[in-house]
């Protein structure tokens, strides 16, 4: 018998296989590779935020030592490039379609924020690339501009595109509007909400590169590239941008540095050193430095929203109403349509029962970086929104908190349950999660820490937020009629080699994830084979079929799910050698983790005998069966998934300069069945720290002119490991009904419903004093100033 | 970066010599050049690296006063036994400047001469009235910080050592940037020889003595002392992190946190 010991499948805390190459440098990533000839790129950007390009000179720069091609936003259009595509798109409440301007990929006539490519230069070595780049005279003609969604907004505010009257984009929305509208106006109470969620810079620890390589024999075309979904990329590059086959395109993403949604994008850099490598006959590579990233790579979140409960006499909530303004940023990028709508508003019954829901959402053009999925996306703003508002509407109808939520949640037994806003959830339990977490963080015990921190000065606070994310992203028709310009399943190729070690072939991508481990884990457990035997195979166009790649915590869900479909193919075609071996009929073969039984009998054969026999096939049932042991399946999932749980945050405030300490942190999350605990736990810590980032530090600032304020670490406040405490992370597991593997996601949950309850505890901390809401960051001088402010009122 | 010479002095005479060149430029830890030599902020014609010099190495007791010799890197000055015996807050100081990385590269040399108004190392000079030694005289502290990024320092002139005159108390405290880290306000006091001082980094656009609070300490040395004196926020530094209004409360604080960890 192959027994697996120590047990490596499905719930054991495996050690990560890649950590071994990750922890002794010896990662391959894309600014690793150099290929033989290779040139460098050096990408000129507009230092302006609005202006008209009135020429631009590249007589000097042409002449300098080492340049091999200097191309513009003119050469791209003489060439016939496309602009970047926008894969989603969304209609207005009146039916018109989105506006959706060109995005060249070198500005063409106008640029429209500060770091839009203007140029590419192409040299022997980077810095020639960049003492040419400066060499370069751009004639600009500022235009006023408008960063803020007010700026853009505002009467008269110069439009961004031709033809996009008010920058708008698009003006959504879901819900019955005169429904809801009765609903409050015959409410016993009202509780109103105007809050920002505030502009996030992804910075992944590995900057975006790329390099791009053309074969002039067979006039085939490679991109490495740092990408979350690298046939993504080449569909998108080579169908819309270079006008190519596919089958002349191939992706690699080799080890990539993080992602954070920021790689899911195709982005201008990608098509320049593709097509630029084949005008200079050398390939070209491009890697951005951190000043790039800042002002190059899909910004996050920056809404601005008012948000409405209504209740009923007994706080039971009657209807909720939003009004929401997204900030687009200047152009499309790939996704962007979908994160402030599907992916936000359809979020907005959270865990609750709320009967009648209404959002409107605004889309608008400014003078900034695209703005995209990042960590979450759209579930944070509406978990942001949901627990801010029920944090507020608690203390004004006088209700405990805890208790106001208990009294809203969805009961265990109510599932399937459908939300008035599209989504049905298929399992959950709220009030476990929650009760847990409460026992956890010793949510009983607060008062008393709260007055020995008065002792020692210190404001202490305590909050929580129960949250609900869709992930899993998602039924490809589903998508389809929501705008979806893709289909949303996963690709997984089985190889049995001949003596029975596998590979697997996945479409879902890792960068930093764990998925050569998790995944070889799902292999383990079912067929029976060690976690080292198992190689995961990802990245590359040329070896993966095809995949839609990861983002939405999607990997395990949808990925994981097409492994499980393709090994059901491999032990059918195993069964059926296995009878033809065992001289039995197929319908008495019995398949568990590696072993084939003749159903009652001690007649057993190896997975292995049966991959020799399907390689080497004397004695091979061939008339009726083809050699070989490979399986390929695709699998589009029936539903989203619905992980959940509860956070609770404590800090402690220094009421003399204002600065916060989080100094607790509890997560019980309901992420489905748990693959492997430990990876679990890192995915959850990890999207913590984004989350109080988040909260209590980072902010994107762009001055009234458009130039980017937070344009480096020295002024963007990164989370550091001593501004986290120890993030206490338990699982509470309902199972997901509708994929084979039962699992829900866990990759985003810590960034998602984590800020609310940091912020609920620095109001809590505040209680005190008169602050309603607190917008983040929290940084210490906005808390000093609100200490300030209301000074003499405080009962210190 | 452009490109440069490179030129490994082993005598500050040497260096001297190198350094004539107006465009050359000194570097020893690299913790402030290096990074705007990659962004292309700085394009000197060479850079004299001082790193090779023996003379500017060393931390002694020289009498009533510690010595530091130019070289010294953070790390160094907060692990030093003289230095912990003598003057405990500076080795408190410089245990607290940025982190691990710029410990053990940055060198009080290089921040002093540097003047950057957010840095550590001025309020501690400033603060204990020390001595700067350069290659060519000593400058007192009062008279070596004259405005933001600038000394009085020549541009042929290098910074040899510091002499600290030992004080009976001493004590630093700030806070801290909360992106890059570095001093958003911090207040370094002491009593002693050079009398009661109270130097305020991080706040205003150069190092800066308190004079309201130094008066306050010298009649009566507690943090209650100074805790209700204001500083004006005239002048002050005002950016995303805070207003002047705000660095200008913190200069209160942090002197009275100073003066208690003075004891």
């Amino acid at each position: 018998m192959n027994v697996v010991t120590p047990f490596e499948g499905i719930g054991a805390s495996v050690r990560r296989k890649e950590d071994f190459r990750f922890l002794q440098g010896k990662g391959n990533y894309t600014d690793d590779l150099n290929r033989p000839g290779q040139t460098h790129a050096w990408i000129l950007r507009s230092p302006h935020a609005h202006a008209k390009i009135r020429g631009v000179d590249i007589a000097a720069a042409k002449a300098m030592p080492g340049v091999h091609g200097i191309f513009t936003g003119a050469d791209t259009e003489a060439a016939g490039l496309g602009g970047l595509p926008c894969g989603w798109q969304i209609h207005s409440k009146d039916g018109t379609p989105m506006a959706e301007p060109p995005h060249p990929v070198l500005a063409f006539e106008r640029v429209r924020h500060v770091g839009d490519p203007v140029a590419i230069v192409v040299a022997e070595t980077r810095s020639q690339a960049r003492d040419a780049a400066e060499a370069i005279i751009v004639d600009y003609e500022p235009l006023p501009a408008a960063p803020s969604l007010e700026q853009a907004q505002a009467a008269g505010a110069t439009p961004i595109h031709e033809g996009v009257a008010g920058n708008i984009c698009y003006d959504w929305h879901i819900g019955d509007k005169a429904v809801v509208d009765a609903a409050f106006a015959a409410a016993h109470r009202t509780v109103a909400l105007d809050l920002v969620n505030n502009r996030l810079v992804p910075n992944a620890m590995e900057p975006r590169a790329a390099v791009g390589e053309f074969d002039r024999f067979t006039g085939d075309y490679t991109l490495y590239t740092t990408s979350q979904n690298p046939h993504v990329i080449r569909l998108l590059m080579a169908a819309n941008v270079l006008k190519l086959p596919e089958s002349k395109v191939r992706v690699v993403a080799p080890d990539v540095g993080g992602g954070f949604g920021s790689k899911i994008y195709h982005y201008a850099e990608e098509a320049l050193v593709t097509w630029a490598s084949a005008q200079v006959g050398r390939p070209v590579k491009w890697t951005a430095d951190r000043t790039e990233a800042f002002m190059s790579d899909a910004h996050g979140r920056d809404h601005i929203s008012r948000a409405e409960f209504a209740f009923d006499k007994d706080g039971r909530i009657l209807a909720l109403r939003v009004a929401t303004q997204a900030n687009m940023g200047a152009y499309l990028s790939t996704f962007a349509p979908c994160v402030p709508t599907y992916l936000y508003a359809t979020l907005l019954a959270g865990v609750y029962t709320t009967p009648v829901i209404y959002a409107e959402v605004k889309a608008v053009f400014t003078n900034t970086v695209p703005v995209d999925a990042y960590r979450g996306a759209g579930r944070p703003e509406a978990t942001y929104l949901l627990e801010r508002l029920m944090d507020v509407a608690a203390r004004e109808l006088g209700i405990d908190r805890v208790e106001l939520r208990r009294r809203n949640f969805i009961p265990a037994d109510a599932f399937p349950y459908q939300t008035p806003v599209a989504l049905q959830y298929d399992s959950g339990d709220y009030q476990s999660t929650l009760n847990e977490c409460l026992r956890v963080a010793d949510w009983a015990g607060f008062e008393a820490r709260r007055a020995e921190a008065a002792a020692r000065g210190k404001l202490r606070g305590i909050g929580i937020s129960t949250y609900l994310e869709a992930c899993g992203i998602a039924p490809s028709a589903v998508v389809g009629s929501l705008g979806a310009r893709a289909g949303l399943y996963e690709v997984g190729t089985i190889r049995v080699h001949p003596t029975g070690s596998i590979t697997v072939l996945t479409g879902s991508h890792s960068h930093g994830q764990g998925h050569e481990t998790t995944f070889a884990q799902l292999v383990s457990d079912k067929l029976g084979v060690p976690v080292a035997q198992v190689d995961i195979v990802h990245g590359d166009t040329a070896k993966v079929p095809f995949g839609m790649g990861t983002y939405g915590s999607r990997s395990l869900a949808v990925g994981g799910s097409a492994m499980m479909k393709a090994m059901d193919k491999i032990i059918a075609k195993g069964k059926r050698i296995a009878a033809h071996l065992m001289e039995a009929s197929v319908e008495d073969i019995e398949f568990d983790r590696g072993t084939f039984r003749v159903a009652g009998t001690d007649r057993t054969k190896a997975l292995v005998d049966i991959s020799v026999a399907a390689y080497v096939p004397h004695n091979y049932p061939i008339e009726e069966l083809e050699p070989g042991l490979e399986e390929t399946a695709f699998y589009d999932p029936k539903n989203f998934t619905y992980p959940g749980g509860c956070h609770i945050a404590e800090v402690e405030i220094d009421r003399e300069t204002g600065k916060v300490d989080l100094v607790n942190f509890t997560a019980v999350d309901d992420v489905g069945r748990v693959i492997n605990p430990m990876i679990v736990e890192g995915q959850v810590q990890g999207g913590v720290a984004q989350g109080v980032g988040q909260a209590l530090l980072e902010s994107c600032i762009y001055d009234a002119d458009g130039q980017l304020v937070s344009g480096s670490m020295m002024d963007y406040t990164m989370p550091r490991a001593d501004d986290l405490p120890p993030v206490g992370v338990a699982t509470h597991t309902t199972l997901c009904t509708h994929n084979p593997l039962g699992v829900k996601g866990c990759g985003e949950v810590g960034a998602i419903g984590s800020p609310p309850a940091v912020i609920n505890a620095v109001v809590d901390a505040l209680r005190d004093f008169d602050v309603r809401h607190i917008e983040m960051p929290a940084t210490a001088a906005k808390i000093w100033q609100i200490i300030n402010g209301s000074h003499g009122k405080a009962a210190a | 970066m452009y490109d440069f010479a490179y030129h490994k002095p082993s005598t500050v005479a040497d260096a001297v010599k190198l350094l004539a060149d107006p465009d050359a430029k000194a570097i020893s830890g690299g913790h402030t050049l290096l990074p705007a030599l990659k962004h292309r902020l700085n394009k000197p014609t060479a850079l004299v690296d001082l790193s090779g010099i023996a003379e500017l190495r060393g931390i002694r007791r020289e009498g009533n006063a510690v010595v530091i010799g130019a070289l010294a890197k953070h790390a160094e000055v907060a692990a030093s036994a003289e230095v912990a015996a003598a003057i405990p807050a500076l080795a408190f100081m410089a245990d607290h400047i940025g982190d691990v990385q710029v410990r053990n590269r940055g060198t009080i040399g290089g921040s002093v001469s540097n003047n950057d108004p957010a840095a550590d190392y001025p309020a501690a000079v400033l603060g204990l009235g020390a001595t700067i030694r350069t290659s060519k005289r000593e400058i007192a502290a009062d008279d070596f910080f004259l405005g933001m990024f600038t000394t009085a320092l020549e541009p042929d002139e290098i910074l040899t050592a510091i002499s600290f005159p030992i004080p009976e108390k001493a004590g630093y405290a700030k806070m801290r940037n909360p992106a890059s880290r570095y001093v958003m306000a911090g207040a370094f006091v002491s009593k002693g020889p050079q009398g009661v001082r109270v130097a305020i980094t991080g706040a205003g656009p150069c190092v800066f003595r308190q004079a309201d609070m130094e008066a306050a300490l010298a009649a009566n040395w507690s943090a209650d002392a100074v805790a209700g004196i204001k500083q004006a926020p005239d002048d002050l530094n005002s950016d995303i992190h805070g207003s002047a209004e705000y660095r200008a409360h913190l200069v209160t604080v942090m002197a009275k946190r100073a003066v208690a960890n003075a004891g």
